[in-house]
């Protein structure tokens, strides 16, 4: 590889400064990209680096500041600008038409509007030489609604590869990916970089960041605080230049485990469309212990969650809580029996973006005394106990009448919490419960989780972060296309072995449940 | 252009867009004036003069606005748990049928029992009309605008079959119209002499309980928690489906309400037209009063006003009274995005 | 008369076809804006005003054709009032689309009692008269049906070909069919969602309103008050009923009218004595309400129908 420092600078960002009405998101960043480099942009969630990914790929206008691509100023505000001047972005929440297939994913928007006819035949072999250049395997006539997500990613990449991209920007692409899937991953930017293109890594996972990349610029609060060749420094450094302060993890002391509280018993459910059901899983939630359930998103996380919720029913199989007779399920029900439910987005539906705190803080009580009686509401008692919850959770806000839409994640997480937690609930589903939060709102998330589990509460935790899952989880399972791996023990796996059942190799050795 | 959430909205920002949306539609309708040869001036002039400028005008836009409460207060419900009653025609009809076919002779109670009884009997044909199409979007997910627009047309040849056929008036001369009530089935009127029926008194009242029901009941949380967000809802444990069929079951009877007060306060009989589109124009008070049930007062109110004085400028200068269906149709467009702009602010990339 | 005879008769297809011409523009309108993601409820009032404007041009001393280019820009009219509203503004596309008929149908009435005061019964003007295709028209029962309409049918049936094929072998057809799936896609590829569904709107109501014209200028040659009497909501659910394809569309369209044309000519037939003709005139209604609900699986929606597009949301 050509000397890093003497390489062309393909992409300068100049003083980018953003502000969302008094939140200033990006401060003055500056940044330089060299030609053959990977630039790892670090920083824990709501440091800026998306929006100033966004303001490079022309979504959003800077306030101050300039970019410039090999030399010459881009036009702000134009993702088309963008695209033209050789910028690729891989976004995070893949930007593909599900009904379309990956031809036309891929040459969407690449000719102009008033062709009479699209020329399809150039665009398959120019497709087929990139899959095969950079590793990147894909049919081009499948309906992208059908693929997996690692093959979705596959398109996205393609998609800026098509348009002869030399800049590549990447953000959280490994958030979804197993282990094995990231190393293709990395191989494919590896192949990118020897044919000359540059790239920018969006990440806030360490270990992946010294992997990949030749250089880290670590942004806090919008300001750029650190930039390091990789090669020296190390993870700690990275933490601790990532958080402003030397950063402890919280020690987790093991939980000591009890009765099960909550049991599949060779549970089936039906598929819904791309999402796999579940396939005869058993599953066992036991008082003083954290269940960690590992994998990428899709694999039937949902499923499982839905059905804790109370949102669905076992077509086959048994849901055991330990009463005699669950008569009608149904996530009134689920509540009734102590299940405390964190869903996986706040925002679609653990709240209601135009209720106010105490609205939303009643969601699942609003119907029973004290909050209401006879079908008339009590709003005096109701508010009373927001105010509580609004103290004993620490949440930032004006009051319990605010429009929860006001809050920041954090903050409504914290309500979703409180509202869970006071009913001093025997049994946890905890969802993605620190996805976009920031690592103040994360430690206290995990702490009350942990105080929970002390308390004697069963906690299933479902998380695409395996760091997250390997810290916190007492017990393991992985969960590859509906099926549940075996358990294991605490400290008895690495990620890479792990990585093996995301996969879903592990299942197919006959390593899997007896059904 | 994107929109920006505004976190604490200036009282300027919160009062001057809907009175410039309110200016504009003045201004729209003098210009219309203007095309029909008049002078604007005059036009909106003789509209406020018929609308409240003599103590006839005023029981007049009283009157017009009795039925419009009703409809407004069912779209209102309807539309706040994002159920899109667009057929509040037929089941206003639906009540007025049933106030004919029980009040016109059929019971022979003293009005004290016949009365209520009409109510009630006329609020479950206006529920079950809205059912129809309520089942079939929560059972089969058919979207419910195109259906409740249809029955409108389905429902109104029924009725006019209904009329040359069983319920005709023998008396009638040959006209489709139902006998007429008989005087226990009637509404009195509020005060001896003048034109106002309790029909108004009796909207005011459901006005009041609907606002009681939205902002004190278990299922007024529940309609506004379905319709702001029905996803969240359900993973709460709200059962949206029952939420959706009661929130049916009210608006179509509020409806219904609606073509009961028209027969037993106005007509006395009931005829194909009835109802000069009370049904629609109901969707218009909702919006103008932002789904807020006391607001619907104010709104049909408004909306009657505008009415009632077309008609009478309309006599007096020959300027059409679609004049007043236009003024509402603009008053509409731009007060929703009126609304918009004092939450919302435009800011460019 | 009975049934079989009424189906075999060349001139029950000659008026089913004639009958689903104004229900081809609209659907096809309706299925443009909807496939790029918007519910345009103002169809109803834009045929009316389409209807209107375009007998008026004639009315008036402009040709046919022109007429129907008038018909068609008023049409656009609306629908630039609409998208403006519900695309950049993003408001609720069902209270805008009752707004936007409600406006047409009434400025429509205004303009009508303006131009023509004191009629009493409505003045006619030299509508479209058929052309016989050579040749083909003297086929048994095809001909008199397919290739003996005015030129506006011709005009709707080479329609359907020309939207599938912009839809689904253009460029721009692909954007369009993007846009209504994931906006974000195609914002990402550096087009405009905001000109790509405003677009839309605008040409399927001029569609629309060329549908209305047909009323007014080809069907019939007067215009007069509840002419279009809701087949704008019925186009509604053909879009439904066609899954959101014009060649469906299409088949949907003929098949409609088919009933439709079927129970005028029943009411004359012995059964149809007994039957009040009520009875006939609800079932265009019902059929639709069935075709709803027997599409009702819905799985091809178009994803981002009726969801507003926020450039880059936080």
């Amino acid at each position: 590889m050509t000397g890093a420092d003497t390489a062309q600078v393909v992409l300068r960002l100049d003083r980018i400064t953003k502000r969302f009405g008094a939140l200033t998101a990006n401060d003055a960043v500056s940044l330089d990209l060299r030609r053959g480099e990977v630039v790892a942009l670090l920083g824990e969630n709501g440091a800026g680096k998306t929006t100033l990914m966004n303001i490079l790929f022309g979504q959003y206008t800077a306030d101050e500041g300039q970019v410039m691509v090999m030399g010459r100023a881009l036009p702000p505000g134009n993702p088309r600008a963008a695209l033209e001047a050789g910028v690729g972005m891989v976004h995070q929440h893949f930007t593909l038409a599900d009904n379309l297939t990956v031809l036309d994913n891929v040459t969407l928007g690449t000719e102009p509007l008033w062709r009479w006819r699209s020329d399809t035949a150039a665009a398959r072999a120019k497709i087929a030489k990139l899959s095969a250049d950079f590793h990147l395997a894909v049919d081009p006539d499948a309906r992208v609604g059908s693929l997996t997500v690692g093959e979705r990613q596959r398109v996205e990449i393609l998609k800026a590869l098509y348009r002869e991209a030399r800049i590549l920007i990447l953000d959280e692409p490994t958030a979804v990916l197993t282990p094995q899937e990231t190393d293709d991953l990395f191989a494919t930017l590896r192949e990118a970089v020897a044919k000359g293109l540059s790239i920018v890594f969006i990440s806030h996972k360490l270990h992946e960041v010294m992997d990949i990349a030749h250089r880290v610029v670590i942004l806090h609060h919008g300001k750029v605080v650190a930039e390091m060749a990789t090669t020296d420094t190390d993870r700690h450094a990275l933490a601790a230049a990532m958080v402003g302060s030397e950063v402890s993890a919280p020690r987790v002391a093991p939980g000591t485990p009890g009765a099960p509280l909550l049991q599949l018993h060779a549970v089936t459910t039906p598929d819904q469309g791309s999402a796999p059901g579940l396939k005869s899983v058993t599953l066992s939630l036991r008082a003083g212990q954290i269940t960690g359930l590992a994998g990428v998103s899709g694999n039937g996380q949902a499923a499982l969650a839905d059905l804790i919720a109370g949102l669905s029913v076992p077509a086959s199989g048994r849901l055991d809580l330990g009463e005699a007779d669950l008569a009608q399920w149904s996530p009134r029900a689920a509540v009734e029996h102590g299940i405390a439910r964190i869903p996986e987005d706040r925002h679609k539906t653990g709240t209601i973006a135009d209720f106010s705190l105490t609205e939303n803080a009643i969601l699942e009580s609003y119907h029973k005394p004290p909050m209401s009686r006879a079908g008339w509401m009590n709003w005096p008692r109701a508010e009373a106990e927001t105010q509580a919850i609004i103290k004993g959770y620490d949440i930032r806000c004006p009051g319990p009448d605010t429009r929860i839409r006001l809050l920041s994640g954090g903050n409504m997480q914290k309500l979703i919490l409180g509202r869970v937690l006071e009913a001093n609930p025997c049994i946890i589903l905890a969802n993605q419960p620190v996805r976009g939060l920031d690592i103040g709102a994360v430690n206290y998330v995990h702490e009350q989780l942990l105080k929970a589990r002390d308390r004697g509460a069963a906690v299933l935790l479902i998380s695409e972060d395996l760091d997250e899952i390997m810290a916190l989880s007492d017990v393991i399972h992985v969960m590859s296309e509906g099926r549940l791996s075996p358990e294991f023990a605490r400290g008895s796996m690495t990620p890479a072995e792990l990585g093996v059942w995301m996969a879903g190799h592990g299942f197919d050795e006959g390593l899997a449940h007896a059904s | 252009m994107r929109l920006e959430p505004i976190a604490n909205p200036s009282l300027a920002r919160s009062t001057l867009p809907p009175v410039l949306a309110i200016v504009a539609t003045v201004v729209v309708a003098s210009l219309l004036a203007m095309l029909a040869g008049a002078n604007p001036f005059a036009v909106l002039g003789l509209i406020l003069k018929g609308a409240a400028g003599s103590q006839f005008a005023v029981l007049e836009t009283l009157n017009r606005a009795t039925p419009l409460i009703f409809t407004g207060l069912a779209v209102a419900v309807a539309f706040r748990a994002r159920l899109w009653n667009i057929g509040a025609e037929a089941q206003l009809y639906a009540g007025a049928l049933m106030t004919v076919v029980l009040g016109t002779g059929v019971l022979s109670w003293p009005a004290a029992a016949l009365l209520p009884t009409l109510v009630l009997v006329s609020m479950l044909a206006g529920a079950v009309v809205l059912l129809i199409p309520a089942l079939l979007k929560v059972r089969f997910g058919v979207d419910e605008v195109v259906t409740t627009l249809l029955f409108n047309f389905i429902f109104l040849l029924f009725i006019s079959l209904l009329l040359e056929g069983p319920l005709k008036d023998p008396m009638g001369m040959g006209w489709p119209k139902s006998e007429r009530l008989i005087a226990e089935a009637r509404l009195p009127r509020i005060i001896e002499g003048l034109r106002l029926h309790w029909g108004f008194a009796l909207a005011l009242i459901a006005a009041g309980l609907v606002w009681l029901v939205e902002r004190r009941t278990t299922l007024g949380y529940e309609m506004r928690a379905v319709g702001l967000n029905r996803e969240a809802a359900r993973f709460a444990g709200i059962p949206v489906n029952a939420v959706l069929i009661k929130t049916a079951l009210l608006s179509g009877g509020l409806a219904a309400l609606a073509g009961f007060s028209e027969v037993a306060g106005v007509k006395g009989s009931l005829t194909l037209d009835l109802s000069p589109g009370f049904g629609y124009t109901g969707i218009i008070v909702a919006m103008l009063a932002l789904l807020n049930p006391l607001g619907v007062i104010a709104a049909a109110l408004f909306v009657a006003g505008i009415f009632v004085g077309a008609d009478s400028m309309s006599r007096a200068v020959g300027v059409p009274t679609y004049l007043a269906d236009i003024m509402l149709a603009t008053a509409l467009l731009l007060m929703v995005l009126a609304i918009l702009l004092t939450r919302f602010r435009v800011v460019r990339g | 008369m009975d049934i079989f005879d009424i189906l075999l008769s060349a001139s029950f297809w000659a008026a089913a076809i004639r009958i689903a011409s104004p229900l081809i523009f609209a659907t096809l309108g309706e299925l443009i804006c909807e496939r790029a993601g918007v519910l345009n409820l103002g169809i109803e009032g834009i045929m009316v005003a389409g209807a209107f404007a375009g007998w008026m041009a004639v009315y008036s001393g402009l040709g046919l054709w022109p007429g129907v280019a008038v018909a068609m820009v008023v049409g656009m009219g609306f629908g630039a009032v609409h998208s403006l509203l519900t695309v950049p503004f993003g408001l609720s596309q069902h209270v805008v689309g009752l707004g936007v008929t409600l406006l047409a149908t009434s400025s429509t009435y205004y303009a009508y009692r303006l131009a023509l005061p004191e009629v009493t019964s409505p003045p006619k003007i030299m509508a479209f008269k058929p052309w016989e295709i050579p040749l083909l028209s003297d086929i048994p029962l095809i001909g008199p049906a397919l290739f003996s309409q005015t030129p506006l049918t011709y005009l709707a049936f080479i329609l359907v070909g020309v939207v599938s094929l912009v839809l689904y072998r253009t460029p721009l057809g692909l954007a369009l069919r993007a846009a209504g799936e994931n906006p974000a896609a195609v914002a990402a590829q550096g087009l405009s969602v905001t000109g790509l569904r405003m677009g839309a709107v605008i040409v399927g109501s001029g569609l629309m309103a060329v549908g209305g014209a047909f009323l007014t200028m080809s069907a019939f040659d007067s215009f007069f008050f509840e002419m279009v009497n809701g087949r704008g909501w019925i186009c509604i659910a053909l879009v439904v009923f066609g899954a959101w394809k014009p060649g469906k569309a299409l088949l949907g369209a003929v098949l409609f009218a088919a009933f439709d044309a079927l129970q005028i000519r029943v009411q004359q037939t012995p059964l149809g004595a007994d039957i009040p003709y009520q009875i006939f005139l609800m079932t265009p209604y019902v059929l639709s309400i069935l075709a709803l609900i027997v599409m009702s699986r819905r799985a091809e929606v178009p994803a981002a129908l009726m969801v507003a597009f926020n450039k880059g949301e936080r």
